[in-house]
């Protein structure tokens, strides 16, 4: 046993060393590009596109946060987790931070060290079957076999469900997504469970979504949003305050392509102090004024980047529902840029 | 005197230029350095790491083994829900690895020898399929043996549902085995009462009773020259006594088949396509090296004796079982001890197909929810370690019983 804890012990003291670095900042200015973690493959979410380059609803954040760090919305390596990677590649220091439709939690914020800036998509847990399996709702899966991607907050609500339902089920986990669309589409499993905007995501790849159904239940609260490790607050900030950037653009009618023209001059004081006319807010954070505009700059707004991604008018076709903003009836809300 | 440079007199005294000059000492000092080295070095390391922990905020505790697990698994061969505790989730976790590991075993087993005998057949075609069988098999990784088998299974093979309706497109064999794309389902035994364990008490008997009926055979011929017959009175006593007892009994132990209800099959066993694919991607992968370690141990025995059991007029397959096989395990045994460890070691890539082994709860879903990759690591390395020591321990005294007896 002695042998082995301390063989165990060498084989983490690499993975410690990297988690005890501070200013995160430095290292990526220093490096040049931003690491951020992201899907193996979700449309609309995260995925490289036919010519390898990663687009998606969380790459975008990625990209805001090296046009604001770096200065160039390109400057990003991605770098693919798994359900199962992702935590530990982010605690080790391999990336700088991760957006990948991970789920904020009270453990993963207080025990697993991490710390979640906020809120990019609320999310729900959804099963999707196929039509005609004659299954209205989620409630008829008595003894049904589900597909499940392992490591995920899914599977626990998944025991939940079930338990609290008083109904069987007979789980099939797997490693990723595209291996459990894979199964689900073999009939291995009746029924395939993860967040219901994943769900829309890989419905609309399959051959012919309108053979598959999303039941109407939602089973969970999945607020999704970027994390970073704990210890290093500054660098906290810049993810957070990246993303209250997007969504306070969106709040502020910004977009992509009125920002030089806002720039020049704007009645509205926080315009002028988001794009860096007025006020000393880039500094605050360790950056030059010009941070913020240069995130909105690279896919836009929040809402200039869930329409391109995710929104109605892409083959994902999810609607704003939860996610627009509070003045729609959404439950996006950014604190002020002051 | 060993050394070359003995210094003759022992009458010199010491002096502490001698703990590198004297080769009485040399070897000690260096040793004693080399130790001290090593001591230094891994407390580095582990002190690095504790420190680096707790500046990262994390600590070592194993409170969470004690905490409701809050997922599920499939195959649950003790009692497991998902409020049970992680320490429980591992344990079921524990058996799964222990039960592919145990099947797989004896198939690699089975399949290796008959391959390593075939392959030293007489007959080209024969001999010729083994050497393919067992380059094909050795020659591509295991993963993607179990991914090979896994995915084919799981697009070849119907759903449960094609079972249904008035055509079904789907049949079960023999109206009792059904073999879809979520695992093969096969009729379970059903005991009834106090007359099943009487029963299958009496087929234990029968078994232990042919043993020691061909012990006794064995003796009687080597002690006084007689032969009785071995094959049909061991079929005799196997059965005889079982189907006396069944019917006497009044049928006490019946089968009872899987049978499709709502969405899956119910009743009966359910071999799932995970445990199906990493058993036999397993079992034919290692199945392939046994085979050759059959044919080296196998080769290793002088054709001198075949040709002396030839000349005494021993058929081809008693010079087999009877001269070359029992000498040709001396050479075999040490090299399958190892194929058995890889088999235990391997069987952790079940989380490929999802097969829920320790390495897929502790190591996997465990570790994940907790967050408690250190201490889940190191429990899951004590695993290993001590099924792959005591696998090595049971075997190394089988070695011991069939290795020359030294006189």
């Amino acid at each position: 046993m002695k042998k082995s804890v301390i063989l165990g012990a060498m084989t983490v003291a690499g993975l410690a060393a990297g988690a005890a670095s501070a200013a995160t900042l430095d290292d990526v200015q220093a490096r040049g590009t931003l690491n951020c973690g992201v899907t193996t493959g979700v449309p609309g979410f995260g995925e490289p596109d036919a010519d390898g380059v990663w687009q998606g609803f969380d790459v975008a954040v990625c990209r805001a946060v090296a046009a604001a760090v770096l200065g160039d919305g390109d400057a990003v390596e991605f770098v693919p987790t798994t359900g199962k990677t992702r935590f530990t590649a982010l605690a080790s220091g391999e990336i700088d931070m991760l957006a990948r439709n991970t789920t904020w939690t009270f453990s993963r914020d207080v025990d697993l060290k991490f710390e979640f800036v906020g809120v990019n998509y609320y999310d729900g847990q959804g099963f999707m079957v196929p039509s005609d399996l004659g299954v209205t709702s989620a409630a008829d899966l008595d003894g049904a076999t589900v597909c499940i991607q392992t490591g995920t907050t899914t599977e626990l609500n998944l025991a939940d469900y079930f338990r609290a339902n008083g109904i069987t089920y007979e789980p099939v986990p797997v490693e990723t997504g595209s291996e459990a669309t894979q199964l689900f589409l073999a009939g291995s499993c009746d029924v395939y469970t993860t967040d219901r905007s994943a769900l829309a995501a890989q419905r609309a790849n399959f051959p012919t979504p309108s053979d598959y159904m999303v039941l109407p239940e939602v089973v969970s609260k999945e607020p999704l949003g970027p994390l970073v490790r704990h210890g290093d607050s500054d660098w906290g900030d810049i993810v957070r305050w990246t993303l209250n950037a997007l969504i306070t653009a969106e709040e502020l009618g910004v977009t992509s392509e009125n920002i030089e023209e806002l720039s020049g001059g704007s009645s509205n004081p926080e315009v002028e102090r988001l794009v860096g006319s007025a006020g000393t807010l880039g500094e605050m954070l360790g950056l030059d004024a010009e941070w913020a505009k240069r995130a909105i700059m690279v896919g836009g707004n929040y809402g200039e980047i869930f329409a391109s991604n995710i929104g109605e008018d892409t083959n994902i076709g999810l609607a704003r529902g939860l996610n627009a903003q509070w003045t729609d009836g959404g439950l996006l809300y950014s604190p002020p840029f002051r | 005197m060993s050394t070359l440079s003995d210094p003759g007199t022992g009458n010199e005294g010491f002096h502490i230029g001698k703990l590198l000059s004297d080769t009485r000492y040399r070897s000690y000092t260096l040793q004693f350095i080399t130790l001290l080295a090593l001591i230094f070095g891994l407390s580095y390391l582990v002190n690095n790491l504790l420190t680096n922990l707790s500046e990262a905020g994390l600590n070592i505790s194993w409170d969470f083994l004690g905490e409701p697990a809050g997922y599920d698994i499939n195959q649950r061969p003790i009692e497991y829900d998902s409020q049970s505790t992680h320490a429980r989730a591992s344990i079921v976790g524990a058996i799964n690895t222990l039960i592919v590991a145990f099947l797989a075993c004896i198939s690699a087993t089975l399949i290796g020898v008959v391959a390593g005998v075939l392959r030293l057949s007489n007959n080209w075609l024969v001999s010729k399929m083994m050497a393919f069988y067992v380059e094909a098999f050795r020659n591509v990784p295991v993963l993607i043996w179990i991914l090979i088998i896994f995915l084919a299974m799981s697009g070849a093979l119907p759903q449960p549902r094609d079972f249904r309706g008035e055509v079904p497109e789907a049949t079960m064999l023999f109206d009792m085995i059904a073999f879809t794309n979520r695992g093969v389902y096969i009729p379970s035994f059903v005991n009834d009462g106090a007359a099943a364990v009487v029963f299958w008490g009496v087929l234990v008997a029968s078994l232990v009773g042919v043993f020691a009926y061909r012990r006794y055979a064995t003796k009687l011929l080597f002690d006084t020259g007689r032969l009785l017959p071995m094959g049909w009175p061991s079929v005799a006593i196997l059965i005889v006594p079982g189907l006396l007892a069944f019917f006497i009994l009044g049928r006490p132990v019946g089968l009872e088949s899987p049978e499709l209800k709502g969405f899956n099959f119910t009743g009966g066993i359910h071999l799932r396509l995970s445990l199906i694919a990493l058993w036999f991607a397993l079992a034919i992968y290692t199945g392939a090296f046994i085979a050759e370690n059959v044919r080296a141990g196998i080769q290793a025995i002088s054709k001198g004796q075949t040709e002396a059991a030839a000349s005494l007029g021993l058929r081809p397959g008693r010079i087999m079982n009877l001269v070359v096989l029992p000498q040709a395990l001396r050479v075999i045994i040490p090299p399958l001890i190892s194929q058995y460890l890889n088999i235990t070691k391997n069987s952790s890539l079940a989380i490929a197909v999802g097969y829920m082994d320790i390495t897929g709860t502790l190591g996997g879903i465990t570790l994940n929810q907790t967050g408690r990759a250190i201490e889940c690591i190191l429990l899951l390395m004590l695993f290993y370690l001590i099924v792959s020591l005591t696998i090595s321990s049971v075997m190394n005294v089988y070695n011991n019983s069939v290795k020359l007896k030294e006189r």
